[in-house]
């Protein structure tokens, strides 16, 4: 544990997954506004909206198996002046319901939260049924949509309080399981639409969200030994990217690579390429994530080794593209 | 002071508002080069009797909040519901001639952001009854007295999203919630029986619950009948209305032809479709 942390909110979110911080967040949120109501799709306890359901009963609605006409009542209750939760497995809400998503919620710009648990490989042992490694590059060419991917518990807690008075429709993508935090605190100035600085250096840049902030911090920490400064940017809105940060970690260090748990086609690895090009940026530059193919069955830290999106991964990404020797390692 | 108006005057004001709007159907569609007359001509009836007696709106406060809230699943029916919305003042009709041109408000599909009096932009099948739910439960949450009117298309009824919402309406027991279907019998590409069965379509609805039933769409004493005494909104059951219609009611050359889902006029056709409407006006005012 590092010096200056604040025991109070490490105890607080510690032992607490991203679902379990959502649930309760929310429900500390809707004691104070009534607009707040909850939904779900047969998924009330795997998603952890199950304690807003007792909490408030006769605002929380359950539509069983059926996800599509979730997301349209969803819209219904925006269009009545309601602020509707919705949690669901990313797989679903991002594929199964994807045109209900577009066209009742994105297209009308209305505000629902979509909050898509289980997200890329955080399933693993579900298998490729129930990993979703395609929601950000779907969701992003969803014009009106803001993307969020929370690095950790306490981020998430931040993304629900801020959610609250968000104009439009917002999906946030979280895990499943107890990660470690990524963060030692909970006033480091969550913003949508503002990446955080987690480590500031001149070397290379590495633009991470979701699972892949912390490892990218410990490579960080771990290089700062070997006389490597590493820049690691915490991008957690994916849409709209903050453009001037990327800008910034290409002027100003020697290259990036990005690190999502996401293919690399369409998430954050593109986003971040987008803006390089159109600003004229040539940078070495790399994407890290799941590479085009359908992710393997497995737990999720395996699966995150084998994708090199976890510690190991992360260090040999940086050591390769600084031109430093590696071990053989797979 | 207003005098109480007859049930005879009441059918004849109908009757003679539905041929008005009939013809702006037609001249609409000839602004807008074509568009999907059959499904407007069939819904018209439906959409005048809602419109001009039974909805509770405020076309100077479209979103007033006690307002009867009224979805166009079907949203191909905007050649029929634009006129209507223009005519019950939430906009300038003038404002039509734009139809279909860049950057209108008006397209073949409402836009609720766009065009005032809409409730729900609508257009891909399937999806207004869902809305319709969140609705409905939203109204209940407010214990407001208002109702839910959603308007399908039967061939809409081949999407399985619709009877996920059929299923949660019955679950939810939600009588604030009336469906409407304008059963035509024709999806595009052709009768819904040869594309995609529907029968027993009014036992389908019963057997997931609503209280279903039958009307003969065009026939505006029926049609009041049905939309005057439904259930009460604290009512536990959702009810549907089947309103039996023909595509392109009024037309001789549209009427039950599927090909006229979606087509064009030039001013031969335009002015036959015109003449065949004036057919339909009621004779005369009664007088009490």
């Amino acid at each position: 544990m590092a010096e200056g942390i604040s025991y109070t909110v490490y105890e607080l979110y510690k032992d607490l997954t991203q679902t379990e911080v959502y649930g309760q967040t929310l429900v500390e949120l809707a004691k104070k506004d009534e607009r707040i109501v909850a939904l779900t799709a047969d998924l009330a306890r795997s998603t952890k909206i199950g304690v807003f359901f007792d909490a408030f009963p006769e605002r929380a609605f359950n539509f069983g198996v059926a996800e599509q006409n979730m997301m349209a009542a969803a819209a219904g209750f925006a269009i009545s002046g309601k602020l509707p939760y919705v949690s669901t497995f990313a797989v679903f809400a991002s594929m199964r319901t994807a045109e209900f998503v577009r066209t009742d919620i994105a297209y009308p710009n209305l505000p629902v939260r979509i909050i898509a648990t289980h997200a890329g490989v955080s399933f693993g042992q579900a298998g490729t049924t129930h990993h979703c490694t395609e929601d950000l590059g779907i969701l992003r060419t969803m014009a009106n949509m803001t993307i969020v991917v929370p690095a950790d518990s306490i981020e998430t807690a931040q993304f629900v309080k801020a959610s609250v008075d968000w104009p439009g429709p917002l999906y946030c993508r979280i895990g499943r399981g107890l990660e470690p935090l990524a963060y030692l605190e909970e006033d480091y100035g969550f913003k949508i639409g503002k990446s955080v600085l987690m480590r500031d250096g001149k070397d290379l840049t590495v633009i991470a969200c979701g699972v892949a902030v912390l490892p990218a911090c410990e490579v960080a920490d771990e290089l700062t030994g070997e006389g490597i400064s590493l820049r690691v940017i915490n991008m957690h809105t994916i849409k709209p990217i903050d453009r001037e940060a990327v800008i910034k970690a290409a002027e100003e260090t020697k290259g990036i690579i990005t690190a999502e748990e996401h293919n690399i086609i369409g998430g954050l690895g593109s986003a971040v390429a987008e803006v390089l090009a159109e600003a004229g940026l040539a940078t070495r530059f790399r994407r890290l994530g799941i590479p085009d193919v359908y992710s393997v069955i497995g737990y999720p830290e395996d699966l995150y080794h084998r994708y090199g999106i976890d510690y190991e991964g992360l260090l040999r990404a940086v050591k390769e593209m600084l031109g430093m020797e590696t071990k053989g390692e797979q | 002071m207003e005098r109480t108006e007859t049930r005879e005057e009441l059918i004849y004001s109908l009757q003679n508002k539905a041929t008005d709007l009939r013809r702006k159907i037609i001249e609409l569609a000839v602004i807008a080069g074509g568009g999907h007359l059959g499904g407007a001509l069939s819904a018209i009836d439906l959409l005048v009797v809602l419109y001009y007696h039974i909805l509770r709106i405020d076309p100077k406060n479209p979103r007033w909040e006690e307002r009867d809230r009224f979805i166009l699943s079907k949203g191909h029916g905007a050649l029929a519901l634009c006129p209507v919305l223009a005519d019950r003042g939430f906009f300038p009709e003038e404002l039509l001639a734009t139809f279909n041109r860049l950057d209108s408000p008006f397209g073949m599909h409402p836009d609720r952001n766009k065009v005032p009096g809409v409730e729900m932009s609508t257009g891909s099948l399937g999806h207004g009854l869902g809305v319709a739910i969140g609705v409905a439960l939203s109204g209940r949450l407010d214990r407001a007295n208002w109702r839910v009117y959603c308007l399908l298309g039967d061939g809409e009824c081949h999407e399985g999203s619709v009877w996920e919402a059929a299923m949660a309406a019955a679950h939810y027991k939600l009588g604030n919630l009336c469906a409407i279907v304008d059963r035509n019998m024709f999806c595009i590409d052709g009768p819904t029986e040869k594309i995609m069965a529907l029968e027993p379509f009014k036992r389908k609805w019963e057997a997931f619950g609503w209280n279903a039933i039958e009307v003969d769409g065009h026939d505006f004493s029926q049609l009041i009948d049905v939309f005057e005494s439904l259930p009460p909104v604290t009512s536990p059951v959702p009810t549907v209305v089947i309103a039996k219609t023909i595509k392109g009611k009024g037309v001789s050359f549209m009427e039950g032809q599927g090909a006229w889902h979606y087509g064009g006029l030039d001013s031969e056709k335009e002015r036959r479709a015109l003449e065949d409407i004036e057919r339909l006006r009621p004779k005369s005012k009664l007088r009490s």
